[in-house]
């Protein structure tokens, strides 16, 4: 096990420099000056501007640019926004806090979303199911920014049960309804996922074999129905992760959380290429870590998968 | 190989525990609390470390003018009166005295001295320290000495392709400052200016103490000031959250604070802003988002602002466009301005937030005039338009040209430019439509390249409450914001006149003059003035909106 994960993080090597390579690329081709586009309508004297780029190296061909980047990342320095600020300030503020947020989501979404999707499965065809699916393709179907305008409106205005928006050093309490909005599509593909997946396996034979040993209910679907449903659903909560990290951006909007979907928002519109190289660099690494996680839970699910050696 | 399942799954769980939980020790108490007296409102995060000649954003001007104090302040008319300033004295409008009065100082204790002034101005003018609002200081004697300037408004690229070079500054401070003592120092215009004195309240001409200049960035981070405010403390701006401001017992000037101090939280949009105005979690708001422009004025009844604000804007005809010069030109440039109905464009798609122009300036500024000669073209009327465009193709047919107006899709144009155009359409029976660039910097591009293939939005919102601040910048001959390469020698020679006229009103005549001359070549046709549209709580009391949009702080009391 331990060389099969040792190969995958040396695998995040050629990711990671192809990757920001390409990203660094795309940053570099966006139309448009970022530095003129940092004064608005009133553009200082050209000398001015020319000094700052040359201070950002932007009068550099796109390779040099990039290894400038490179060496800097080589020396721990990750470069500086056209603001001054480094990046890595940035990267520190703004990640804990979307990761908070996203984990709050996940847990939502995956406890939630599984016990719904078990219950529906196990009641295929009756009321529950039915109230279930129309739950969740209701929440499919609305758009994240009507969900959130909704919540927020009934909940913390109207209500006053919760915070309007996340307040400084979001504090997880008011984490909680931005998640909760964050969670909502998630939520419901996972109930459809669990449900089917379920209703599958619940005339599968080894249901029908432990069934017949005599195993109790509870255990039947515990173990043998629940553990072999839960595939499909890893795979996607997986996936799911990394989307909950950067799809934030809408959410963090409505209630004002400097995250990293903002930040990253932010940076693609100045043209600020390190930063928009360093976040998603970052994003990479978590998304092949998550991915590494739920293949390691492939193997811990179904007995019949073996990891490659 | 195969897994322990059960282990590798208590793992996984540990794992994800873990991390939830290092996430939530991340916390930290700083949740804001409207503490007692103290007025939180809404800003945005500046663009730049604080530093009074390096800020040209709303987000970080607010800031500033809260903590420092200038020669003259503004009211909310944006009549001028002397803040630091004991006197600004002048014979011939280009020689100016400046005394200062006793007793100012910032707060780590520095007296603020005429060095004060003239070292900002002179950091601030300097070339290499590349500081935004460098432009402000180029009509004093000997700022070509130290910033010197490329004439090729266009590129960064020399005709060969080879970057050009910025020329290294021939001195490092500008010898039309001079200190003459602790309390006096003079300045030397390059040319005569009658209303000098009236953009001295802008962020860049206040003075800084003598720490800012060891290291300005860090400055930036925590700086010291002289105004009604100071920062709370080391750390009292905190990045991309808020920044606490406290009234400076110290502060010597007439805007002695009501309060006890200001907290402004920062909003990526002003939609979650209103929320949290609502939600009761903000005291005053000095914007208001779209989405509610038809509910504020019930919803926050008695406690709203709906004024116009310093702000202009406008559609750019570019002169190097054929049809568009000469009398040609003029007929067509009129019978666009005739087509566009401000009236309903205001009242539907702005509900009222923006005010129908009447000139190039703004209805907040001294000298503004609703009475201009020529300014009929700007009311519309379908079937003059359609004639002056008649007339137009007797001199040379358009042909089936397509009109477009370039925007950037990120500000929220398009609803204006799509109607715009519409009623350009249907009165003149041409094909106008919009054009979208995906961000400002792409349309700027094209603007700034000369390579618009048609009108483009433009706006202009003025850093001091001067005429003149609307009108050089964007229609002088060469201007640094004259995109569109408009020329005429009678509207520069009014400015000029108007620069160096001996008072004020006098000035103000020639400014009309001049934008009489405008309303005649319509290099740019204008639009309407953006409102400033606010709300406050229920806590606070007396707010009051000044002429740059932003309310004055120091008079807002609360509880």
């Amino acid at each position: 096990m331990w060389g099969y994960v040792g190969r995958r993080l040396l695998q995040l090597i050629p990711v990671f420099f192809g990757a920001t390579f390409l990203i660094y690329f795309m940053v570099f081709s966006l139309p448009g000056d970022p530095i003129a586009a940092l004064f608005g309508e009133r553009p200082p004297p050209e000398a001015v501007i020319q000094t700052i780029r040359e201070q950002y190296h932007l009068n550099d061909p796109f390779i040099v640019q990039y290894f400038y980047y490179v060496g800097g990342i080589l020396t721990g320095d990750l470069g500086t926004t056209y603001s001054g600020r480094p990046v890595s300030d940035l990267l520190v503020q703004a990640f804990p806090i979307t990761f908070r947020l996203a984990m709050l989501a996940l847990a939502f979404e995956a406890i939630a979303g599984i016990l719904l999707g078990l219950i529906a499965g196990l009641r295929k065809g009756k009321f529950f199911d039915g109230s279930a699916l129309v739950v969740s393709l209701l929440l499919i179907s609305v758009p994240t920014f009507v969900l959130g305008f909704i919540l927020q409106y009934v909940f913390a205005i109207q209500l006053g049960w919760f915070r309007t928006t996340v307040s400084a050093g979001a504090p997880l309490g008011d984490l909680v309804l931005p998640a909760l909005v964050l969670a909502s599509v998630s939520f419901a593909y996972i109930v459809r996922l669990t449900r089917a997946s379920v209703s599958d396996n619940l005339g599968a034979d080894f249901v029908r074999t432990a069934t017949a040993k005599g195993l109790s209910r509870r255990r039947v679907v515990s173990v043998h129905i629940l553990r072999n449903s839960l595939i499909p659903v890893v795979t996607f909560l997986g996936v799911d992760v990394g989307a909950l990290m950067v799809g934030a951006i809408v959410t963090e909007g409505i209630f004002n959380i400097n995250g990293v979907g903002g930040t990253v928002y932010q940076a693609v519109t100045r043209g600020e290429g390190p930063t928009v190289v360093s976040f998603v660099a970052v994003m990479v690494i978590i998304y092949m870590l998550a991915n590494l996680l739920v293949d390691l839970l492939y193997a811990a699910l179904d007995p019949r998968i073996r990891l490659a050696k | 190989m195969r897994f322990n399942r059960i282990g590798t799954a208590a793992v996984g769980l540990g794992l994800a525990t873990a991390l939830v939980l290092t996430g939530c020790a991340a916390e930290d108490d700083t949740a804001s609390t409207s503490a007692e007296g103290i007025i939180t409102t809404n800003g945005s995060e500046p663009q730049n470390p604080l530093v009074t000649t390096n800020t040209t954003e709303v987000g970080g001007g607010k800031i500033l003018t809260s903590i420092y104090a200038g020669l003259v302040s503004y009211d909310a008319a944006g009549e001028i009166s002397n803040e630091v300033a004991e006197s600004l004295e002048t014979d011939d409008s280009i020689t100016w005295t400046v005394t200062l009065k006793d007793g100012w100082t910032f707060t780590n204790g520095e007296a603020v001295t005429a060095s004060s002034f003239v070292n900002a101005w002179n950091y601030g003018a300097l070339i290499t320290n590349a500081q935004s609002s460098s432009y402000f200081f180029d009509n004093i004697v000997g700022y070509t000495d130290v910033n010197a300037m490329i004439d090729d408004p266009a590129g960064t690229l020399d005709e060969d392709g080879s970057v050009l070079q910025v020329p290294a500054p021939t001195a490092e401070t500008m010898s039309g400052l001079t200190v003459v003592d602790d309390q006096t120092f003079t300045v030397e215009l390059v040319a005569a200016e009658a209303d000098w004195p009236l953009r001295l309240g802008y962020t860049a001409y206040m003075p800084l103490p003598e720490v800012a200049f060891e290291d300005m960035e860090a400055f930036g981070e925590n700086p010291i000031g002289n105004g009604p405010y100071m920062l709370d403390g080391e750390g009292a701006w905190e990045h991309d959250i808020d920044i606490d401001l406290v009234a400076n017992p110290d502060y010597a000037g007439e805007r002695v604070p009501a309060n006890e101090g200001v907290t402004m939280r920062f909003y990526a949009t002003l939609d979650a802003a209103y929320a949290d105005m609502q939600g009761g979690n903000l005291d005053v708001l000095d914007a208001v988002p779209d989405s509610a422009f038809e509910t504020y004025e019930t919803e926050f009844d008695g406690r709203t602002a709906n004024q116009p604000a310093a702000v202009f804007q406008a559609i750019n005809i570019p002169q190097y466009l054929e049809h568009w010069t000469g009398e040609e030109g003029e007929l067509r440039r009129a019978a666009i301005s005739r087509a566009i109905n401000r009236d309903e464009i205001t009242e539907f798609i702005f509900q009222g937030t923006r005010t129908p122009a009447t000139d190039f300036t703004s209805p907040v500024i001294d000298g503004y005039s609703d009475e201009l000669e020529g300014a009929e073209v700007l009311e519309y009327d379908a079937d003059i338009a359609a004639d002056l465009w008649a007339q137009a193709d007797a001199i040379a047919p358009y042909g089936d040209t397509v009109f477009d107006i370039a925007y950037n899709s990120d500000g929220g144009h398009q609803a204006w430019v799509d109607a715009a155009t519409q009623s350009i359409s249907n009165a003149l029976g041409i094909t106008a439509q919009g054009k979208p660039y995906p961000t400002f910097a792409d349309a700027l591009t094209d603007r700034a390249a000369g390579t618009l293939t048609g009108a483009t939005r433009a706006g202009w919102q003025a850093d001091y409450p001067s005429l003149y601040n609307f009108l050089a910048p964007n229609y002088q001959t060469g201007a640094g914001s004259n995109y569109e390469g408009y020329s005429s020698e009678e509207f520069d020679n009014l400015l000029d006149e108007g620069s160096v006229a001996p008072d004020v009103e006098t000035a103000t005549g020639f400014y009309q003059d001049a934008q009489e001359v405008l309303l005649k070549d319509l290099p740019t046709i204008p639009l309407w003035y953006a409102n400033v549209n606010g709300v406050w709580g229920d806590q606070v009391d007396n707010v009051v909106f000044g002429w740059d949009s932003v309310p004055l702080y120091d008079e807002i009391t609360k509880g």
